[in-house]
């Protein structure tokens, strides 16, 4: 889904549910950068450009969002992304702490 | 040409602290004309339409001057993700509110060693105190935290030590970034060069600690390159991804370009954009046209971009030849003589040490 995916040398822990709603974490944030015409994530010492879909996951994670309707508005917007997908994106996002949730 | 995603805006050179493993250049005297407000609200502006999105505000001691609210609220203004980069040292809780409220993103601090008396004698005067009070500080306003100790003989082993403090803080990141030899560090190298056992035994400590605290700190260990096979990789390329204003106005592609042989370009005569384009400065190592062999027909020529060209220059005079760390370099016996001194025997306490001063004079 994304070139630039977070890496995952470290397994992976936990997955997200369905309830989770995602929050970008403090020290990471989403911005559109007009030189570029991208929409980049920016964290203290690197930046992340994600592909189209991927900006709009982090877009969504916006800490009303739960991970289910993110999912829904992901397969909404794009066929091609399943939602299996989504979740192992968010998850990793979590992994990295780019992304937190808070649950319920 | 990519446009560049990172500004090291170095806003003075004046620090409380006297670290011997600074990288700040010797001739500290030479930056004391340092740009003014309205010169940096500029700097700031033609670097976000250049394309820059992060600006890491660093010196010195960048709370030494007293715009730096201003500053922040100016890069903030223009989207610019804001990093400060500081000793702590003038971070009152006050200044830090105003840091706070003008936009700031992340506060990088530094600590020497992970007990006062240790801490203190190798920044030079009292502040692993104050370090940690401000440590506090900025977890309680809600702050990013990345607590940075720069590793050299007189500490490395006190890296579990120093681990223990950042998790205690409540630290987000913990960079632990064994020593690059530039400025006054280059200088006291030979004091500050670990052996390999000390990098052994820490490296041993930090692979244990990532494990233990995977989901709670990032902990980002930088390798000592003269114990590497390959050496660094340069900024991501010569001029490519970063580049650095000193405090005068000189732009660099990173800081430690300061004592090569290239033209001077400076903002306060040209636009940033004409300088990152066109200036020799930016344009004399950037891809890989320059390349001598070993380099120009490796298959890690993309990889690590030859090295370091300062590194290069300050152990062969020459900055356009393989960085003397990789171990196909045909210089790389300068880098192999120094690690063998380093594990000679002798402590690096007897071998003498120069502190870079506090102020510039």
């Amino acid at each position: 889904m994304d070139p630039a995916q977070p890496n995952t040398r470290t397994p992976l822990s936990v997955g997200v549910r369905g309830s989770d709603r995602p929050l970008l974490a403090r020290h990471v944030r989403l911005t559109f950068c007009r030189t570029r015409r991208r929409r980049i994530l920016m964290r203290p010492e690197t930046v992340m450009v994600p592909n189209g879909s991927g900006a709009d996951i982090l877009e969504l994670c916006d800490g009303r969002h739960t991970v289910d309707q993110i999912v829904a508005e992901l397969g909404a917007r794009y066929r091609t992304v399943p939602a299996d997908e989504v979740r192992r994106y968010l998850t990793r996002l979590v992994d990295r702490r780019w992304v937190e949730v808070t649950d319920g | 040409m990519d446009s560049p995603l990172g500004l090291l805006a170095e806003l003075t050179y004046r620090c409380p602290l006297g670290c011997a493993y600074c990288s700040n250049p010797l001739n500290l005297a030479d930056y004391q004309d340092e740009l003014n407000t309205e010169q940096w609200r500029r700097v700031l502006a033609e670097a976000s339409d250049l394309g820059v999105l992060q600006c890491h505000l660093s010196g010195g001691e960048p709370l030494l001057r007293r715009d730096l609210v201003e500053i922040v609220a100016d890069a903030n203004d223009l989207g610019l993700y804001t990093n400060l980069v500081t000793s702590a040292l003038g971070l009152s809780r006050s200044r830090a509110e105003q840091l706070r409220t003008a936009g700031l993103d992340h506060v990088q601090i530094s600590i020497q060693s992970d007990e006062p008396a240790g801490s203190d004698r190798i920044a030079g005067t009292p502040s692993f105190q104050r370090k940690v009070e401000a440590m506090g500080v900025v977890k309680e306003l809600g702050w990013p935290l990345t607590v940075n100790v720069v590793l050299h003989r007189h500490n490395i082993d006190r890296v579990a030590g120093v681990l223990e403090l950042a998790e205690s803080v409540g630290a987000d990141r913990v960079e632990l970034a064994n020593t690059q030899y530039y400025g006054w560090a280059w200088r006291n190298r030979a004091a500050l060069l670990p052996s390999r056992a000390q990098l052994e035994t820490a490296e041993v400590v930090v692979r244990a600690a990532r494990e233990r605290l995977r989901n709670r700190m990032d902990i980002i260990y930088v390798v000592s390159d003269y114990y590497g096979r390959y050496p660094k990789p340069c900024m991501g390329g010569w001029a490519s991804r970063q580049l650095t204003v000193t405090p005068n106005g000189d732009v660099l592609p990173c800081p430690a370009a300061q004592p090569l042989p290239l033209p001077r370009a400076s903002v306060r005569v040209d636009s940033l954009e004409r300088i990152w384009a066109d200036s020799p400065v930016m344009t004399a190592f950037r891809g890989t046209d320059w390349m001598p062999e070993p380099c120009r027909s490796c298959r890690r020529r993309e990889v690590d971009f030859g090295g370091c060209r300062c590194q290069a220059f300050q152990l062969t005079g020459d900055a356009a030849r393989t960085d003397p760390a990789c171990h196909l370099s045909p210089d790389h016996e300068l880098v192999v003589r120094a690690v063998e001194a380093a594990n000679s025997g002798s402590t690096g306490g007897d071998r003498p040490m120069s502190p870079r001063p506090h102020r510039v004079r």
